[in-house]
């Protein structure tokens, strides 16, 4: 299949930058979307162009590297799946692309398609954790989980770290990253004596690295390429209010 | 020269704990007075900057990618091992030290093997108190599940993403260290070269990917944790940034390379769909506890899976291996794939293919209970392939995965150059010539967490602190070498990509140093290679400049090393005129195609020493003795 592509190029963090067009030919269903853009790639260094560049690494849908807005959604909107998942497939003959990097005042544009994601880097160091030392921890079965509360734990570990959230969010929240972490150590016995500090600590970054605040839109759990459910953000806001009585 | 591993002597129960008190320390005082550069944030490398932080270590640590959460070890679907014995299905240390030795088809060290067995309990604590939400039953006690090349079920899991969870715990801990401000990090930055002075490491010369700018950073040690070298073949499991270029720059910087032949081709991958692919997708050998493999019995029966009878089915693996059926280990179950698809009964597009089939398991346990185990996995098979693994059986075929080979290490997992310490899959030492399932998540922590925090204080308590400061004469050196290298990479403005080197150079090793090699074949690669090295270094083409983001040069760095390693792999390979593990020769095989070792003349270590591009490395050995588990022809009949 032929595709038409609108794709965002912008040299620097403080450079302008713009849709520019390019041409897509043949094009296999079975390729991935970022293989697709690796062959538009090969041609524009064939012709002296600076290549597009993009976030990626694993390519199987873990890592949590690659971002990109397509057709005004973060990952291209097949339901759980990451922009490198993303298989041609989904797109028809002569359809039109626009491809963007997440947009969000804490997420700064280094080039093109790469966007700064250390603010949510903060958020994880300001509390994302137990405090357990290397060595002289207790038998892994003398804390017991039950599996309902292991399940619901790993429901929230899932999360990749991508940053969809935040660029699906109109008020470029990061709600669902954190709470995600912190309901994760929350469900947890080996959470507990830290949890009021912790969703403490991990709210107060997430506000002061220029993240907005959670209204209620929902586009963070549609977006979420591994189907993180926004009752995180309600056991976070729950666990915030019981640490105010602390 | 023969090479001394440095083990302790005497009898292995008591090996590590009799070493680890024979081992120098650093007074706590003094530990902040030390600078350690941590190179990759991976289960090892995350594991050991976390360790070395919060034991009051000044740490460095640098990753190429933009978060210490996405090294490839999160892609780690299945498991760990470890010998816990909560099952009471007979396991104990010494059956977990015995199964990775005979595993690894006898090539490791038992004494490494060992203390990998030992602390493998400590880790699955370890993790437990970080928040690692490990599969647990009602009860809440930890589940476990069985992998291939073992009897027990040995293995931790959560869920198909365990490498995710446990590198998510390590850099949280990561994260707690890097806020008490002992862990600096440094993310989007690639090691370049090694800086060596009077013989030691003693810094890392690092290129900023968002600002090009090349810089050293000094220290007291140097820890590499940068991974493995399949991206060699082109098309592997790893991920686009996995490259040999940390370990290769250190290599020509004077470290060893050891067994780099030692290459694990994966047996459940989703195979090749077409020429435009960028990496192939491993689907967790965790599924063959419930998935069958089989292959049509007639050649070139190409009628849907569900249209072939039972009786027109050959289970391959559980006819050829009765006692570990469909859980036999990744090299063997490989081989068997392929001979399946060379006798022409492979099915899907091109015939390189074989089905691994739920449909008993699904009648057995129900669909419900194989979506709770495997649920993500055919999620993401349905993704690539766009079939639905419960209706039908899952095509597979073996992909590049793992290395085994790395550079040469001591007992203490120190390199041949004093200072340069290597752990993870970056090292050769634990997997011998074919890793275990589950075994490779268990040795990355092993040597993060319980190895280097103990054996690198041994070196740091014999150096003076601070001792070479960042204007060096050799640092300086190191960052015009860099320079010069990246320049001439820019300048050549030639008429092929780096990708197109890539593929090319792939398509030699897979075809010559991949699942089966001869002589014939590694002498056509090791002639081919340097020919296309020499083209590339005359007419690749990359676009833009070094000081700015540029993923062109950045790759085209690493192809670079590609080219000049592949050489070597291919000569470690014909070399080793045995076949072992995952390195088959043709020429020795045993009437029924197993692996045929040649313990009288190849039970050692082959480490290489650089002596130049185009120049004959020269090999030196580290004889391996079996003291412990009693060498024998490897059987999983």
């Amino acid at each position: 299949m032929n595709l038409t592509l609108h794709v965002w190029r912008q040299s620097g963090p403080k450079a302008p930058g713009k849709l520019e067009q390019y041409e897509a030919k043949n094009v296999s269903p079975d390729q991935s979307f970022l293989e697709m853009l690796d062959e538009v790639n090969e041609h524009l260094i064939k012709e002296g162009k600076d290549p597009i560049a993009f976030d990626h690494d694993c390519r199987e849908g873990i890592c949590g590297m690659c971002s990109q807005v397509i057709n005004g959604v973060p990952h291209g909107g097949q339901e759980r799946t990451t922009v490198c998942q993303l298989h041609m497939r989904r797109f028809n003959d002569g359809d039109t692309i626009y491809i963007e990097p997440w947009r969000a005042l804490a997420f700064p544009i280094q080039k093109d398609l790469i966007v700064d994601r250390s603010n949510l880097e903060k958020i994880m160091q300001a509390g994302g954790y137990t405090s357990c030392h290397t060595g002289g921890v207790a038998d892994g079965n003398a804390i017991l989980v039950p599996k309902v509360a292991a399940d619901y734990a790993m429901d929230a570990a899932e999360c990749i770290g991508c940053g969809a959230c935040v660029a699906a969010c109109p008020n470029g929240s990061a709600m669902l990253y954190t709470s995600a972490k912190v309901a994760q150590l929350a469900a947890l016995p080996q959470g507990q004596a830290e949890a009021a500090e912790r969703v403490c600590a991990m709210t107060e970054a997430m506000q002061e690295a220029g993240f907005g605040n959670c209204s209620n839109h929902y586009e963070c759990q549609a977006a979420c390429p591994k189907g993180i459910n926004v009752k995180f953000i309600a056991k976070l806001n729950r666990e915030y209010q019981k640490a105010l009585f602390k | 020269m023969i090479l001394d591993g440095k083990c302790p002597k005497g009898p292995i129960q008591t090996s590590w704990d009799r070493h680890r008190f024979d081992l120098k320390l650093v007074n706590p005082a003094n530990k902040r007075k030390y600078k350690v550069l941590v190179v990759g944030t991976g289960l090892a490398g995350g594991a050991a900057a976390a360790s070395l932080g919060e034991l009051g270590y000044n740490v460095e640590a640098f990753c190429y990618q933009d978060s210490a959460r996405r090294a490839h070890s999160i892609a780690a679907q299945g498991g760990i091992n470890a010998a816990k014995n909560y099952p009471n299905d007979g396991d104990s240390i010494y059956r977990l030290f015995y199964d990775t030795i005979k595993g690894g088809d006898f090539r490791a060290r038992e004494a490494d093997v060992w203390r990998l067995a030992q602390v493998s309990n400590n880790i699955i604590d370890q993790c437990v108190a970080q928040g690692v939400p490990f599969a647990r039953d009602y009860a809440g006690y930890l589940d476990n599940r069985s992998f291939g090349g073992a009897q027990v079920s040995r293995t931790f899991y959560a869920r198909g993403q365990t490498g995710q969870q446990l590198l998510l715990g390590a850099y949280s801990a990561l994260s707690r260290q890097v806020k008490a401000g002992t862990v600096k990090l440094f993310a989007r930055t690639e090691m370049l070269d090694l800086v060596v002075v009077d013989g030691e490491a003693k810094g890392i010369t690092v290129r900023d990917l968002i600002t090009g700018e090349i810089r050293t950073h000094v220290g007291d040690a140097v820890v590499l944790a940068t991974g493995g070298y399949v991206n060699v073949f082109y098309l592997s499991t790893n991920a686009m940034g996995c490259s040999v270029t940390a370990n290769w720059r250190a290599h020509k910087k004077g470290a060893f390379f050891a067994n780099p032949c030692y290459t694990q081709i994966h047996p459940t991958c989703i195979p090749q769909s077409g020429d435009h692919q960028s990496k192939l997708t491993l689907m967790s050998e965790s599924l063959r506890n419930d998935g069958r493999c089989w292959a049509p019995k007639k050649k070139g029966d190409n009628r849907h899976p569900n249209d072939i009878p039972e009786e027109e089915r050959d289970y391959y693996l559980e006819r050829k291996y009765p006692s570990f059926g469909n859980l036999a280990p990744r090299d063997i179950a490989s081989r068997a794939a392929k001979e399946q698809c060379d006798d022409g009964r492979g099915v899907g597009p091109g015939g390189r293919g074989v089905n691994l089939d739920f449909s008993a398991a699904i009648k057995r346990v129900g669909e419900h209970t194989i979506r709770e185990r495997y649920g993500n996995l055919f999620e993401m098979y349905e993704k690539i392939t766009d079939e639905n693994a419960y209706k039908q059986p899952m095509r597979m075929y073996p992909a590049p995965h793992y290395s085994m080979g790395g550079l040469w290490v001591d007992y203490n997992c120190e390199s041949n150059v004093p200072g340069l310490f290597v752990l993870g899959e970056a090292n050769f030492s634990v997997h011998g010539a074919n890793r275990l399932g589950a075994s490779a998540l268990m040795q990355g922590l092993a040597d993060g967490y319980f190895v280097i925090p103990y054996t690198i204080a041994n070196y740091l308590a014999k150096t003076k602190p601070g001792a070479v400061s960042a204007d060096h004469a050799e640092c300086k050196k190191s960052v015009e070498d860099v320079k010069a290298y990246n320049n001439r990479l820019l300048n050549i403005n030639g008429k092929k990509t780096v990708s197109e080197f890539h593929r090319e150079l792939g398509k030699i090793m897979w075809e010559n140093v991949g699942m089966a090699r001869s002589e014939e074949s590694l002498k056509d690669a090791i002639k081919r290679i340097p020919v296309l090295r020499e083209e590339f270094w005359n007419n690749v083409k990359v676009t833009g400049k070094g000081e700015e983001l540029n993923q062109q040069l950045e790759n085209a760095g690493r192809v670079a090393d590609f080219l000049e390693f592949g050489e070597l792999m291919a000569k470690d390979a014909l070399h080793r005129n045995e076949s072992c593990g995952g390195h088959f020769r043709v020429e020795h095989q045993m009437p029924d195609g197993e692996a045929k070792r040649d313990d009288e003349n190849y039970c050692y270590v082959g480490a290489w020493e650089f002596k130049g591009v185009d120049k004959e490395p020269e090999l030196h050995k580290e004889p391996l003795t079996f003291e412990n588990v009693h060498l024998a022809v490897r059987s999983y009949k």
